[in-house]
């Protein structure tokens, strides 16, 4: 535990000695916001719900963890300092849990930094705060969904944009695959029970479910085990890649 | 105490070591030889536990680096190749996490932090990130990194690499100085260094020991090994006299240094003859000096052969 806590500590204070984080965290806000007032339709909606501003967090959460993730191993790669992390008393699943916990912590910091519109959401309403705070919830375990797929991602390859990419795409992938136009194309060749198989692995209607406001164990324990699957396979990459 | 027994790494169809097994008492500094890719990076690899090896294994003060890795990595400092340090760290932010990592606490922590950034001349560039750093200050940087837990076993993957003669003499010493109880393993490929700081020096090549000797004897296999060197002005009439001693073999010529080079039969030391043919004829001597043997030689030597072996077969 200690020695998670230290890699975390190194992490997170590596992002904030970069411009990254402020970038990061700057861009985020105003696309957030941005989403929020024009294309949410904040205002127009009349209701007092976050539903606008947590409708399109998977969208932002597509391009832009990707971003945090795509260092977390590639740069390590890159500079060698994986052997020098890996020849630390230091277990493998303790240097994976650090990094990805301070990832995930710093997305946090920039969710958290949104607290504003749920200020001017109280004050111009009366808002249901358990519903909000679920979304909360289901938000960041979204992220780290996109962030574990990120971090395994980032472990094989050196190249911080091919890292990128390819993440995109497979959290695309399965940020889309609960789609009816998605599931429509599968509909016609695989049986019944794969087309579900797939349309559960999207982490829309997860997310979807939990920001109603249903805070479902399933819903859960669907992102953590997603989190758990990507960060195993994370720590198999980074060992079967250490030799190049 | 190390002990590799019958090492192996393979990558794909390359065998980078090929059936490795020696072993190395505390106290002994160690020099690992070899042309590039002979497989010395690989095997110290292997040693401070970040590659698995294909087969056979490694103990490290009494534990063994797949079963009991966290273990041997706490008694290991380990500089890989290129020093690689987080860049955007200072140094002193980077020793304050490997001190972390090696749980190092209290006034012994201060201690070993004053000591190695002392002892590596980091004061300067503490607060600098590591990025901004030249070559030496961040090997230095790796350097201290690798010393600061105090590790009975340090294992340095080029160190003076990429320094200029002054870095590389303080690097010398700083190994020199360490501990009389720590093993230590320097792999290089600059032979003067092995003959300054190891006590044994293994070569390595194609991923097979080709010579487990100390630089003396290493030196002993060199055909230079006792020749004599001599500057003088009647070259002709020496380089005659001097090819008629018994124990002399061949007779070198450097005409633009007005210096002859005498090469002894194996085993034989041509010196005091030399220097008595020199007192007969009263020739003015402007150098005379013995040879203790070209490591350079003997490493072209060894492992040159080693490749030619390797063709026929």
């Amino acid at each position: 535990m200690n020695q998670i806590i230290n890699i975390f500590k190194r992490e997170i204070t590596s992002y904030f000695s970069t411009p990254v984080a402020y970038v990061f965290i700057v861009i985020f806000l105003i696309l957030a916001g941005a989403f929020t007032f024009y294309l949410g339709g904040f205002y127009e909606r009349g209701q007092a719900d976050l539903l606008a501003f947590f409708n399109f967090h998977p969208w932002l959460y597509l391009f832009l963890v990707p971003a945090i993730s795509m260092r977390l191993w590639a740069e390590e790669r890159k500079s060698g300092t994986v052997e020098l992390l890996m020849t630390l008393p230091v277990t493998m699943i303790q240097a994976v849990m650090g990094k990805f916990l301070a990832a995930w912590a710093f997305c946090g910091i920039a969710l958290a930094l949104t607290f504003p519109i749920w200020i001017s959401v109280n004050y111009l309403g009366e808002p249901d705060n358990g519903v909000i705070f679920a979304s909360y919830l289901g938000s960041l375990l979204m992220a780290g969904g996109f962030l574990a797929i990120g971090s395994c991602i980032s472990a094989m390859t050196r190249n911080q944009v091919v890292a990128f990419i390819l993440t995109v795409v497979v959290c695309f992938g399965f940020l889309l695959s609960g789609i009816p136009m998605v599931l429509d194309a599968f509909r016609g060749w695989l049986p019944q029970i794969l087309v579900d198989a797939v349309a559960s692995l999207s982490f829309m209607t997860h997310f979807n479910a939990i920001s109603k406001g249903v805070l479902d164990l399933r819903d859960l324990l669907f992102f953590v085990m997603v989190i758990g699957f990507w960060l195993a396979a994370n720590a198999i990459v980074i060992d079967l890649k250490k030799a190049d | 105490m190390i002990e590799i027994k019958n090492l192996t790494k393979s990558f794909g169809s390359l065998t980078a070591v090929n059936n490795l097994s020696f072993s190395i008492p505390e106290g002994q500094i160690l020099g690992f030889l070899g042309p590039n890719g002979a497989g010395k990076s690989t095997t110290m690899k292997m040693i401070a536990g970040f590659l698995t090896p294909t087969s056979g294994s490694v103990s490290v003060c009494g534990f063994d680096v797949e079963s009991q890795a966290i273990e041997a990595k706490r008694c290991i400092g380990y500089l890989p190749e290129g020093a690689p340090g987080y860049g955007e760290m200072t140094p002193l932010q980077f020793l304050n996490f490997i001190a972390d990592v090696r749980e190092l606490s209290g006034s012994h922590r201060k201690e070993q932090l004053d000591t190695v950034v002392g002892r590596l001349h980091l004061d300067q560039v503490l607060h600098q990130s590591i990025d901004t750093l030249s070559k030496g200050y961040r090997r230095r940087v790796g350097l201290a990194q690798a010393l600061l837990h105090d590790p009975k076993v340090l294992i340095l993957d080029e160190p003076t690499d990429g320094l200029d003669p002054n870095q590389k003499h303080e690097v010398r010493e700083l190994i020199g100085h360490l501990a009389r109880d720590k093993i230590v393993i320097v792999s290089t490929h600059i032979l003067e260094e092995v003959d300054a700081v190891c006590d044994r020096a293994i070569i390595i090549a194609r991923g097979k020991v080709l010579a487990d000797a100390t630089p003396a004897e290493l030196e002993a296999k060199s055909q230079y090994h006792n020749a004599v060197k001599l500057a003088i002005e009647e070259l002709d009439a020496a380089v005659e006299a001097v090819s008629r001693i018994p124990e002399v073999m061949k007779v070198e010529v450097e005409r633009e240094s007005g210096r002859l080079i005498a090469i002894p039969r194996a085993g034989h030391n041509p010196f005091t003859a030399i220097t008595k043919v020199v007192q007969e004829n009263g020739w003015s001597v402007d150098e005379l000096s013995m040879e203790r043997g070209r490591l350079d030689e003997v490493f072209r030597q060894i492992t040159q052969g080693s490749e030619t072996g390797e063709v026929r077969s």
